[in-house]
């Protein structure tokens, strides 16, 4: 492919929203090739302008916005320089783009076959009397299986990973020589992350398509792209093949990212961390963009603009030092040389928190009299067991009933039947004020950063929350000093006592949910996926936050997440969940190792990892999570699952407890590994899984 | 969706009964009846006897919830409540204060009403709604300044200024139409016109205004930005996708206001001597006439519920995502 | 001898309105997100403009709710109860004319049988009593008339000098800066700070148009006079402060209702939400017009019955003012009672809802701490954006003769009183005119102003203008 024509060429792309001086540059000098037939990624972290970029591309920028300058040449063709109604003839004809949210990005009110044949009629002219055959065909191409049906479904009727095929679809329709995917998996779930990513690449090789992959996830990029540019405040600072990126990245913007993502071989060391933060759109700069905040950044840096260089073949650095050894002599995905942490794994004394036969279960009404006719089972006989100190990572794909698991701890969500035991004391038949003073024991902190405070409060007044509902407040200036104590825990200024959320920050936020969380010296915090909504730079300080605090303060984190590398790096024991029960649960090397459960086997095989090549065989999961209203009968998993017997259509497997803690749901966990297992334990029966057998 | 309907058929019952309840506080606790037959006959020097033959005349004389003199169900049929509350929900009205029949009266007067609050809201629909897509096609432009501007005047204009101002300029100045007056048949058209002009250009400021909003909430949705994407033109987006997604909140809106449309116009009527509901509550409110006011706030109170009933109806047509789950 | 004061139902409410704005404003200041979306309506030219338009009614306002017990020269209580705008403006209260007159004429609209000094009768246009009566003849009208308008004009500019003065000095104080600096930044404006150009203008057309106005209006009628010889533009200014407190109090005095319920609905949900659904649902189903009707009506009817309780007409007429308050916060606190209760439903899902929860906040101090302060901004946008179609309403209503005592001074019964007077020929058209601009002029400031905090307030908004 590297020797294929180039099909887009784009050289020293401006865009600017806004006029004069307000004016904002979120893309500020971009130059990029895309050959044909290749994947090209623009890896970036939220706001450094991959998405204006790809909308600059498209012509189709935010109102105010413009393209201040550059050229866009697509097959020869300058795009900036068409008037309006050509540029709507290569948009969706030879420029598809699909978008980050497949729920909102289709129109609610038509079917998805109108929608399609939209455009098949714009840029099919030949097809436009009767485009419904090409409709079809263009559904079957996307894999959505019955399109006969589908297409007089409207979007609503369908998953989130089928109306992703729909846009698909739609792009397709003009057949494009270039594909805009403008993070195309990110709000979907990792099984149909790799189902969209393997669709995309099966396309692309069918009809040698060039495809413009808009990531912040470095998985992804190795996952299914060819080359890879990596943009940051508005401009592509290193670009080289996929496999020379990985192997050796060279700007130190890249090499932090690698460095901060978390793995499972960095568990008990520190992630490393970009110190700072992203700078302001609306800043002008003298030097190099990243300067302020690179480890490296000497004289030449800050007054003066580093070109590209190139440093190898096809690879192309912004950067003083690009030629220079790396002074730290660490490569890509190396492991910052801090020193490992002591405790590694903590003992495991006796269990901080016991839940036994967890049900959560909603009604469904209907009918004339609102009667109950069903129940949605979000969870459905949940066993988990956490001791102080240690992390244990709940992880499933969204709707798994993991959320409503924590909440249901807390009792923020009355639970339909079972019990949790705080260090011995069952929180069931607490109400009223003696439920509100236990509740101190326990704190959650959520996964959106934005939502989790009052926007109307001071800091000083979100943090104090707890202590003054816990009447533990005491003395004004008592309470002011603790809560300056608590923010420099937290690694915050005492200034921010008196400022608003609005004043921080992501990750800063986060650090103040963490603030409040410990307010109350809780003895178990739920972190409900409290950094995917954070930066990977971002992340890896609350993760580093997070690890810190819990060996000094010996608190137990249930982690509740979907991103496996958080887990691998993080928690010492793992339960993975599908709706509503636990599949499978154990220690973490053991689980992540060799995955017993072929649910826990597909989630981690599904999960894209940062290495070089790995393109791994595998196969992806197919279909859609079932709704927890109307499970399956037999293993909720078996009509999911390529090992699926007759057996697992009629019962719901028992659960066997193996050495170490380890306990699995599967009638036949995967065989070769449980043969090879040493001491493996009797099955004994667990009588609360009595769900629906049949 | 069937169980769904009669659900919201159900509920409307409760509701009737608490207007009911409430209408019957108003007009016979609050003031009993006695007070009524005084004012209605002068204040000052009534005498008890004329008190007592102004209540009998009417059916005031009955005790308000239990009647301890009559026998059997009678006990509770024969009170003010039943006779005058309660048989409303049979839409037997009863008569005026001044001796009508009021079911009678509304039966004659509603058409005249509909024939100018029909048009009047079918045709200020289609302007308004042209207006506003025109409006958000030429969004941020001197156009869409110029017309909101003068949308927001217009809505800051009194409507007594449009009928008295427009009356004025139209049937007294120009002479082009009679001022007031009302005819059968299509003769009543020369004297609907001014009031329909009226009507539509005293709603279109605010008219404007909401739709505009409307189209430009919808405008900055993902799912405009795909149709963009396919390249589909500004005017096939706007018509074939924004307009489209746009009808469900206007239509649900639109659809409320339908049954109220009976109601007429009071003020605009009882300018223009139309004999239709409008005027004939106006009328009613002046000569202090109670049984007509309560009869008015039944019907008024049955149609809100009755346009209720419709949004929710139209909703599950119009809206795929209702009609189908 | 100081004059008794009186406080009326409806001052003790306003003032208690201004109190609270006060308290509030105080209050703010030091908090950072209640203030920035204020500094962004005065940072909007229409915003600022519209406010200083509401400012100048509310001032007249605000001076006509300040009642007290009247006395004669010797300080005998005449049993009269004025305001003090009536005191400052009792040039143009007094003057009364036997009836209709045209506006800055010298003669009355009808002619009469007049006795000329030979003892003969002449039917002929009377000279007023008190319009021009300086002048010997009414031929010098017009030159006095100017002459009257250049000295209203030059007093206004020398108080609009004055003003500026003040403000540059204020604002030198406040940023601790030169005088000369801040009036240079007054008159060529700032970029990122309130458009003071357009301060300077709009306040310099009120204060010209007010002085102008007020030289002419002390020696004729300005906008005419009525059937009764009133001065209309006099009670055009006295119907100013009808029309704000029926803009106001109808929202405030069900305001707590609204709040209460509306987020009790929405945070507590199951049969509490059921029941105030009910209740609003059935109150809302009574149209409007008709509940008014219905209510005031009754209240008629009661208080003919039992006017003993009612001291001085005044007070009635108050009453009967805040009585229609009332029943028209009645027939429309369910309108925001539903967006609060769509609010609270949302916000009580947000995580810090749910933190709070978590650590053990009871659920009267999370409705307090964190539902209100966060649903505060539709309780503002409402009261901004009812306040014009309340003031129209009232006009509405008054024409109906269900509104306001006929004896109080307001838009609509002016409109009502001056519809009959439509078919004369010629038409006696000002005092119609005359409530329509002033009428016209508030709700459009009302409009402007609504839209302005709207989009300052409402985030959902905020890039649409």
């Amino acid at each position: 492919m590297s020797d294929s024509p180039i099909l887009l060429r784009v050289r020293g792309l401006c865009v600017a929203i806004g006029e004069g001086e307000d004016a904002v540059r979120p893309v500020d000098g971009v130059d990029m090739e895309i050959r044909r037939g290749e994947t090209f990624a623009l890896l970036g972290e939220s706001g450094c302008g991959k998405s204006m970029t790809a909308l600059a591309l498209m012509r189709l920028l935010p109102p105010g916005g413009r393209i201040q300058s550059g050229e866009i040449l697509l097959d020869g063709v300058s795009l900036p320089d068409l008037i309006e109604r050509d540029m709507r003839r290569e948009r969706g004809g030879r420029i598809g783009m699909i978008f980050q949210e497949p729920m909102t990005s289709l129109n609610p009110v038509m079917t998805i076959g109108e929608q399609i044949a939209e455009a098949v009629r714009l840029h099919e002219p030949e097809q436009a009397r009767n485009p419904r055959l090409r409709v079809i065909e263009l559904l079957r191409s996307v894999g959505l299986p019955d399109p006969e049906r589908r297409t007089d479904e409207y979007p609503h009727q369908l998953s989130g990973g089928m109306k992703q095929r729909v846009m698909i679809a739609i792009a397709l329709a003009g057949r494009p020589s270039l594909l805009i995917a403008d993070e195309p998996t990110t709000a979907l779930d990792v099984t149909i992350q790799a189902q969209v990513l393997d669709l995309l690449k099966g396309l692309q090789r069918q009809t040698g398509m060039s495809v413009l992959l808009i990531t912040h996830d470095l998985g992804v990029v190795a996952e299914a792209a060819d080359r890879v540019g990596v943009m940051y405040a508005g401009q592509i600072v290193e670009t080289a093949d996929c496999g020379e990126f990985f192997r050796d990245a060279r700007h130190p913007y890249s090499r932090k990212l690698f460095q901060s993502l978390p793995e499972s071989r960095k568990r008990g060391r520190r992630l490393a961390v970009i110190k700072g933060s992203v700078p302001s759109p609306r800043r002008r700069f003298d030097g190099c963009r990243f300067a302020d905040r690179c480890d490296r950044a000497g004289e030449p840096c800050q007054g003066q603009v580093p070109l590209c260089t190139l440093v190898a073949m096809r690879h192309a650095v912004r950067c003083h030092f690009a030629e220079e050894p790396d002074l730290s002599a660490t490569g890509p995905g190396s492991i910052d040389p801090t020193p490992a942490d002591a405790g590694r794994n903590p003992p495991v004394q006796a269990p901080l928190i016991e839940i036994k036969g967890l049900r959560v279960h909603f009604p469904i009404r209907a009918g004339l009299l609102r009667r109950t006719v069903g129940q949605v089972r979000a969870v459905d006989g949940v066993e988990l067991s956490l001791a102080a100190g240690r992390t244990l990572a709940l992880v499933g794909e969204s709707g798994c009933g993991k959320t409503t698991v924590g909440k249901a701890i807390l009792r923020l969500i009355r639970p339909t039947a079972g019990e949790v035991l705080l260090q011995g004391e069952s929180l069931a038949g607490l109400s009223g004020a003696a439920l509100r003073k236990r509740r101190a024991d326990m704190q959650i902190v959520f996964q959106d950063p934005y939502s989790s405070m009052n926007p109307r409060m001071p800091v000083a007044d979100i943090v104090a929350e707890g202590l003054r509902a816990q009447g533990k407040a005491g003395k004004p200036d008592q309470l002011r000093a603790r809560i300056a104590q608590l923010l420099q825990q937290v690694g915050l200024p005492e200034e921010a006592l008196d400022r608003f959320p609005h004043e921080f920050s992501g990750g800063q936020r986060q650090r103040i949910a963490i603030a409040r969380a410990l307010a109350l010296d809780p003895k178990l915090i739920i972190c409900d996926e409290p950094t995917s909504a954070l930066d990977v730079s971002v992340q890896a300080q609350i993760l580093n936050l997070l690890k810190d605090l819990q060996q000094q303060l010996g608190i137990g984190y249930l982690f509740i997440t979907h991103n496996i590398a958080v887990v691998s790096y993080l928690a010492q024991e793992v339960a993975v969940m599908y709706l509503g029960r636990i599949v499978e649960c154990g220690p973490v090397e053991a689980v992540l190792e060799t995955p017993l459960h072929p649910y826990s086997r597909a989630l981690l095989d599904s999960a894209p990892i940062a290495e070089a090549n790995r393109h791994v065989e595998r196969q992806p999961l197919q279909g859609d999570m079932p709704s927890p209203s109307a499970p399956p009968p037999g293993c909720h998993f078996h009509p999911r699952c390529p090992k699926a017997q007759p057996l697992c259509r009629e019962t719901y497997p028992k659960e066997s407890l193996l050495e170490s803690g380890r306990r699995v749901s599967c009638h036949f966990p995967l065989g070769l590994v449980l043969d090879s297992w040493p001491g493996r334990v009797g099955m004994y029966s667990c009588p609360p899984f009595r769900g629906r057998t049949g | 969706m069937m169980a769904y309907i009669i659900r919201r058929v159900l509920y409307a019952i409760p509701i009737l009964v608490g207007v009911n309840v409430l209408t019957f506080v108003l007009f016979f606790v609050v003031n009993p009846p006695d007070d009524m037959a005084r004012m209605n006959l002068g204040i000052k020097r009534v005498t008890p006897e004329a008190i007592q033959t102004w209540k009998a005349e009417r059916g005031y004389d009955l005790p308000l919830l239990y009647n301890g003199q009559a026998q059997g169900l009678e006990q509770l049929t024969g009170t003010i409540f039943f006779q005058k509350s309660v048989k409303l929900f049979s839409f037997d009205f009863g008569r005026s204060d001044s001796g009508r029949d009021i079911g009678y009266d509304i039966s004659q007067r509603m058409w005249p009403s509909l024939a100018i609050a029909g048009p009047v809201f079918l045709i200020g629909l289609l302007t308004t709604i042209g207006i506003a897509l025109a409006v958000v096609l030429f969004r941020a432009t001197p156009i869409d300044l110029t017309v909101v501007v003068a949308a927001v005047a217009m809505m800051s204009i009194s409507g007594l200024f449009y009928i008295i101002g427009g009356q004025w300029l139209v049937g007294k100045l120009l002479r082009l139409i009679p001022i007031s007056g009302y005819d059968t048949g299509w003769e009543a058209a020369k004297f609907l016109v001014l009031p329909v002009i009226i009507g539509v250009v005293g709603g279109l400021g605010s008219g404007i205004r909401v739709y505009r909003t409307l189209f430009l909430e919808e405008i900055h949705k993902d799912y405009v930005r795909t149709a963009r994407a396919k390249g589909l033109s500004e005017n096939a987006v706007l018509f074939r996708h924004v307009l489209r997604n746009a009808m469900i909140p206007i239509l649900t809106m639109v659809v409320a206001a339908i049954p109220l449309l009976f109601m007429g116009a009071l003020v605009t009527e009882s300018f223009f001597g139309i004999p239709g509901l409008g005027s004939y509550t106006i009328d009613a409110i002046s000569r202090q006439d109670f049984a007509i006011v309560r009869s008015m706030v039944f019907l008024g109170s049955v149609l809100y519920i009755l346009g209720l009933l419709l949004t929710d109806i139209s909703y599950t047509l119009v809206d795929p995502r209702v009609r189908l789950s | 001898m100081m004059p008794e004061l009186v406080i009326l139902w409806t001052d003790a409410l306003i003032f208690l309105l201004v109190a609270g704005i006060l308290l509030f404003a105080g209050y703010a200041r030091r908090r950072e997100p209640l203030c920035a979306p204020w500094r962004k309506v005065v940072r909007s030219r229409v915003g600022v403009a519209s406010l200083i338009v509401l400012f100048a009614y509310v001032a007249v306002g605000l001076l006509d709710s300040v009642h007290f017990r009247a006395q004669d020269a010797k300080g005998v209580e005449t049993g009269e109860v004025l305001s003090l705008f009536d005191r400052i403006a009792s040039p143009l209260r007094t003057r009364q004319e036997k009836t209709y007159s045209a506006p800055l004429a010298l003669h009355l609209y009808a002619k009469e049988n007049i006795e000329t000094p030979d003892g003969n009768t002449v039917r002929d246009y009377p000279r007023l009593e008190h319009a021009g009566s300086h002048l010997a003849t009414g031929s010098a009208a017009i030159l006095d008339q100017a002459r009257l308008l250049l000295v209203g004009a030059f007093e206004g500019l020398l108080l609009w000098a004055g003003v500026v003065a003040l403000l540059a000095g204020l604002l030198a104080w406040r940023e601790g800066s030169g005088f000369l600096q801040q009036m240079e930044v007054l008159f060529t404006g700032d970029e990122e700070d309130i458009p003071w150009t357009t301060v300077l203008v709009m306040l310099g057309m009120i204060l010209v148009l007010g002085a102008a106005s007020w030289q002419l209006a002390q020696h004729y009628h300005l906008l005419g006079t009525d059937k009764v010889g009133e001065d209309v533009f006099y009670q055009a200014l006295k119907s100013i402060r009808t029309g704000l407190v029926i803009g106001t109090l109808t929202t405030l005095v069900m305001l707590p209702a609204a709040l209460l319920l509306g987020m009790m609905a929405g945070y507590f949900g199951g049969w509490i939400d059921d029941l105030i659904q009910y209740l609003y649902t059935t109150l809302n189903s009574i149209p409007g017009v008709l509940l008014i009707a219905a209510a005031v009506l009754m209240l008629n009817l009661h208080m003919d019955n039992h006017a003993e309780q009612f001291g001085s007409v005044q007070e009635r007429a108050d009453m009967r003012l805040l009585f229609l308050c009332l029943i028209l916060g009645v027939t429309s606190w369910t309108g925001l009672c539903r967006l609060l209760r769509g609010e609270a439903l949302k916000l009580r899902e947000l995580d810090y809802v749910q933190a709070a929860l978590s650590m053990g906040v009871g659920h009267f101090t999370i409705l307090a701490r964190h539902i209100l302060p966060n649903v505060g901004y539709i309780v503002l946008i409402t009261l901004v954006l009812d306040f014009s179609g309340l003031v129209l309403a009232e006009a509405v209503l008054s024409y109906v003769n269900i509104g306001v005592d006929p004896t109080t001074y307001s838009w609509g019964n002016m409109i009502n009183s001056a519809r009959l007077e439509m078919a004369r020929e010629p038409v006696v058209w000002w005092s119609l005119l005359a409530s329509m601009m002033f009428m016209f002029i508030l709700v459009l400031a009302a409009n402007l102003f609504a839209d302005a905090v709207r989009d300052a307030f409402d985030p959902r908004l905020r890039n649409e203008r």
